[in-house]
C-alpha cells in the first residue's frame, strides 16, 4: 500500500491550509526529513518534511490549492519495490471539506508527516468552521478558479443567492491580469484579494473590539536618561546597536514580573496569571501584521533581546515564523513611534489582557519644580481588558514600567 | 437525392419498403387496412400487401398486442399500430411482461422482434385520457427500446431500423406533426441507427435536449434566443432508450448548461434522467443547475387556454435558458 502523506496540522488552530508549493516532483525520490512542500497556514508559510523514505509517486493536491482540510491526503509515497498500480486503490481526496476533529487530535492523527513540533501554547480556542463562510459557486466556476489560481473568497457572485458563476470568474481573471481598474459610479477602484493574514487579523480584531471591554490608560515617560545610557552602551558595542525598543521590551518584561496581576488572560471561568513574560511584539510586514514572541523576556538581557527581536522580525517579514514563534504570548507591545505617532490606543490581542501602545519620543516642554524645562518625553497607552485587569492594576503596571524607563540602569541589573 | 415528404408519408414508405424487403413483416391494428389507419399513416399498404399482411383487428389492444407478441416469438416481425398510445395502456402487460422480458427470461432462447407504433402525447383538445406522453413510462423498462422522431427523414430512417431490430421497439409518433413536410432521402436503405441523438442546431451557450414535437419548440426558441445573444445548441434525442449519453455529455461539457424539454410529466421523467446523468458525468462542467421543461404536473386540461399553459412552450424554453445563462 502506498503511504499517504496527509495535510499536517501545523498549529493548534489550524483546520485547513493552502498548499503553496511542491518542492518535489512526482517520481522524485524523497528521504526522511527532506522538505517536500510549503504550506500556508493562518499566519505563516511553513515547510512540510517527509517522515518516510521512498518515491513521491503521486501528488493528489496540486500547488496553489486553497483551504485543504487538515488530514486530507495530499500525496502518495511508494516505498522501494512497491507496485505503482497500488496507487489507484487510494481514493482521490475531497478538498474543501473541513475536519471537525479537535486540532490537537488532528496532530496526533498525522503519523505520516513530521510537522514542526507543536506545543500546547496559549489557551487559544480552536477556530471552529463557520457555516457562514461557505462560498457558493457553480462547479464550473470552482474548477475555473482553481485553474486560474483565483481565490473564490475574493470573487463576488452574480448568480442567485450570490452564487459565483463562470462569468464572475472570467471577469475576476481579466481584472487581475489586465488593467485592475474598474469604474463604479464616478470613482475608480480596484479590489485587492485578501491574504490569510489579513483575514485572520480582521476576524480576531473584530472579535476583540466587539467582545473585550477595553479601557485605556496613558502615561508620559521621560526618555533622557534612557537615551543617554543607550548612547553610552552603543559606543561600547561593535557592530550591533541597541534600539529604544529593546529597552522598552525589557522594561515591560520586568514590570510584568513586578506586577504579575497585569500578566494575565481572561479564561471565562477563571483568570490565568502567567509566571513568565512572553512578550508579543507587533511587526509590520508586507500585507499585514505579525506578532512574534520573545519568550521569558524577563530573563534575557538587552543584547539577547535585541538579537532575538532582529531575528524574529526578519522571519516575520519572510513569512517563516514557526507557530510557537507567533502563537501564545502574554502581553503585546505595539510601537508606532518611528512613524511620528504621538500616542494611540491599540486593540487587545486576545486572549491577552493588555497591549501597550508606544508613541514617539520627542522633546516637549515640561514643568519640573515650578520651572518649564525641555525633556524628551514618550506617551504610552495601555489598552486593558477590564474583565481581567482593573484600573488600579493597570496603573500600577504603568508606574512600574515608567520607573524602569526613567531609571534605566535598573534594566542592566 | 431527397424528396419532400410529410412525416405521415415517410412512415408509410418506411413500412412499405420493409414489407417489400422482408415477407415476415406485417402490420396489424384498428382500421389500418381498409380505412388506411385512423390518421391515414398506412395509405396504400392494404392495396399492395393484401389481407394477410395488413390486418384490421377488433377493438381490443390487449388482445391484438398479445397476438403480435406471440407472432414475434415464433419468428414473424409484426408492426402493431395503436390508434394512439393512450390505448397501449390496455396492452401494457403484453408489452412489458411478454415482449420486453422474454429474451431475458428465456435465457436468450426466444426474442421478440416487434414494433409498437402510433401517435403519442397531447394532440389538440382531446382531454386528459387521450393526451399523455409515454416516453418515460416505456423507457423505464429494460428490454424495450423507445424511439420518438421529429423530422420525416428521422421518422423513416428510425422506423426502418426499428422494424429490423431484433428487440421490441416502442415507436412514439405525434399526431400534430404527421402533416409537417421535410426533405427525406430517397435511398431505400436509408437507416438511422437506434440510440443516436442528432445535434439539429449547433451552439455554444446552452444545450437544449428535446424529442418529437418539442424539437420544433426548441428550434424556435433557439432562433429567438439568438436575438438575445444566446447561442443555443439543440439536440434531438430521437431515441430515448438507449439514450445517447455521449452526445449529450459532450455538448453540456462545451456549453456548461442544460435545459431538457419533454411533453411528459416532470416526475421521474426523461428530463430527470438526463439531469441526473449530467450531474453524475459532467458535474464539474456545470455553471448552473440543469433545468427541466415538462408538462405541468396535472392531467392535461381540456380547456384550450389551460391546455396551452400546461404544455411545454417556446416561451417556457426561452425563460429556462435565460435562467441557466443568468441573463
Amino acid at each position: 500500500m502506498p503511504i499517504k502523506i496527509l495535510m499536517p496540522a501545523l498549529s493548534p488552530t489550524m483546520t485547513e491550509g493552502n498548499l503553496v508549493k511542491w518542492l518535489k516532483k512526482e517520481g522524485e525520490s524523497v528521504k526522511a526529513g527532506e522538505v517536500i512542500a510549503e504550506i500556508e497556514t493562518d499566519k505563516a508559510t511553513m515547510e512540510v518534511e517527509a517522515v518516510d523514505e521512498g518515491t513521491l509517486a503521486r501528488i493528489l493536491i496540486t500547488a496553489g490549492t486553497e483551504q485543504v482540510a487538515v488530514n486530507t491526503p495530499i500525496a502518495l509515497l511508494l516505498e522501494e519495490g512497491e507496485d505503482p498500480a497500488t496507487l489507484d486503490s487510494v481514493p482521490a481526496p475531497q478538498v474543501k471539506e473541513t475536519t471537525k476533529e479537535a486540532p490537537s487530535k488532528a496532530v496526533a492523527a498525522t503519523p505520516s508527516v513530521t510537522a514542526l513540533p507543536v506545543k500546547e501554547l496559549s489557551p487559544q480556542k480552536p477556530r471552529a468552521a463557520n457555516a457562514g463562510d461557505r462560498v457558493f459557486a457553480s462547479p464550473l466556476a470552482r474548477r475555473l478558479a482553481e485553474h486560474t489560481n483565483l481565490d473564490l473568497q475574493t470573487i463576488s457572485g452574480s448568480g442567485p443567492h450570490g452564487r459565483i458563476v463562470k462569468l464572475d470568474v472570467e471577469n475576476a481573471a481579466k481584472s487581475t491580469t489586465s488593467s485592475p481598474t474598474l469604474t463604479f459610479g464616478d470613482s475608480e477602484y480596484f479590489d485587492i484579494p485578501l491574504n490569510n493574514i489579513r483575514k485572520i487579523t480582521a476576524k480576531r480584531l473584530t472579535e476583540s473590539k466587539q467582545q473585550v471591554p477595553h479601557f485605556y490608560l496613558t502615561i508620559d515617560c521621560n526618555l533622557d536618561a534612557l537615551l543617554a545610557l543607550r548612547t553610552e552602551i552603543n559606543a561600547r558595542m561593535d557592530t550591533e546597536k541597541l534600539s529604544v525598543n529593546d529597552f522598552i521590551i525589557r522594561s515591560v518584561a520586568l514590570a510584568l514580573i513586578k506586577v504579575p496581576e497585569a500578566n494575565v488572560s481572561w479564561q471565562e471561568t477563571s483568570l490565568r496569571q502567567y509566571q513568565s513574560a512572553d512578550i508579543s511584539v507587533a511587526v509590520a510586514i508586507e500585507g499585514g501584521l505579525m506578532t512574534p514572541i520573545i519568550r521569558s523576556a524577563q530573563s534575557k538581557n538587552l543584547r539577547q533581546l535585541s538579537q532575538e527581536m532582529k531575528s524574529l522580525a526578519e522571519k516575520a517579514r519572510s513569512g517563516k515564523l514557526a507557530p510557537e514563534q507567533f502563537q501564545g504570548g502574554t502581553f503585546t507591545i505595539s510601537n508606532l513611534g518611528m512613524y511620528g505617532i504621538k500616542h494611540f490606543g491599540a486593540i487587545i490581542n486576545p486572549p491577552q489582557a493588555c497591549i501597550l501602545a508606544i508613541g514617539m519620543g520627542e522633546q516637549r516642554p515640561i514643568v519640573r519644580n515650578g520651572q518649564i524645562q525641555i525633556a524628551t518625553q514618550m506617551s504610552c497607552t495601555l489598552s486593558v481588558d477590564h474583565r481581567a485587569v482593573d484600573g488600579a492594576v493597570g496603573s500600577t503596571f504603568l508606574a512600574a514600567f515608567k520607573e524602569f524607563i526613567e531609571d534605566p540602569l535598573r534594566l542592566l541589573i | 437525392m431527397t424528396q419532400t415528404l410529410t412525416v405521415r408519408e415517410a412512415l408509410r414508405d418506411a413500412m412499405a419498403e420493409e414489407m417489400r424487403r422482408d415477407s415476415n413483416v406485417f402490420l396489424m391494428g384498428e382500421e389500418v387496412a381498409q380505412y388506411h389507419g385512423a390518421y391515414k399513416v398506412s395509405q396504400g399498404l392494404w392495396e399492395e400487401f393484401g389481407d394477410k399482411r395488413v390486418v384490421d383487428t377488433p377493438i381490443t389492444e390487449h388482445g391484438f398486442a398479445g397476438l403480435g407478441v406471440g407472432a414475434a416469438f415464433v419468428g414473424l416481425k409484426p408492426i402493431v399500430e395503436f390508434m394512439t398510445f393512450n390505448f397501449s395502456m390496455q396492452a401494457i402487460d403484453q408489452i412489458i411482461n411478454s415482449a420486453a422480458k422474454t429474451l431475458y427470461m428465456s435465457g436468450g432462447q426466444m426474442g421478440c422482434p416487434i414494433v409498437f407504433r402510433g401517435p403519442n402525447g397531447a394532440a389538440s383538445r382531446v382531454g386528459a385520457q387521450h393526451s399523455q406522453c409515454f416516453a418515460s413510462w416505456y423507457a423505464h423498462c429494460p428490454g424495450l427500446k423507445v424511439v420518438s422522431p421529429y423530422s420525416a427523414a428521422d421518422a423513416k430512417g428510425l422506423l426502418k431500423s426499428a422494424i429490423r431490430d431484433p428487440n421490441p421497439v416502442i415507436f412514439l409518433e405525434n399526431e400534430l406533426i404527421y402533416g409537417r413536410s421535410f426533405e427525406v432521402p430517397t435511398d431505400e436503405d436509408y437507416l438511422i441507427p437506434l440510440g443516436k441523438a442528432s445535434i439539429v442546431r449547433p451552439g455554444k451557450d446552452v444545450t437544449i435536449t428535446a424529442f418529437s414535437i418539442t424539437v420544433g419548440h426548441a428550434l424556435q426558441a433557439a432562433e429567438q434566443l439568438s436575438d438575445l445573444g444566446i447561442d443555443a445548441e439543440v439536440i434531438d434525442l430521437r431515441t430515448i432508450r438507449p439514450l445517447d449519453r455521449e452526445t449529450i455529455i459532450r455538448s453540456v461539457k462545451s456549453t456548461n448548461r442544460l435545459v431538457s424539454v419533454e411533453e411528459g410529466w416532470p416526475f421521474a421523467g426523461v428530463g430527470s434522467e438526463i439531469c441526473t446523468m449530467i450531474c453524475e458525468e459532467a458535474f464539474d462542467f456545470l455553471d448552473a443547475p440543469p433545468v427541466r421543461i415538462a408538462a405541468e404536473d396535472v392531467p392535461l386540461p381540456y380547456a384550450a387556454n389551460l391546455e396551452k399553459l400546461a404544455l411545454p412552450s417556446v416561451e417556457k424554453i426561452i425563460n429556462a435558458v435565460k435562467t441557466v445563462c443568468y441573463k
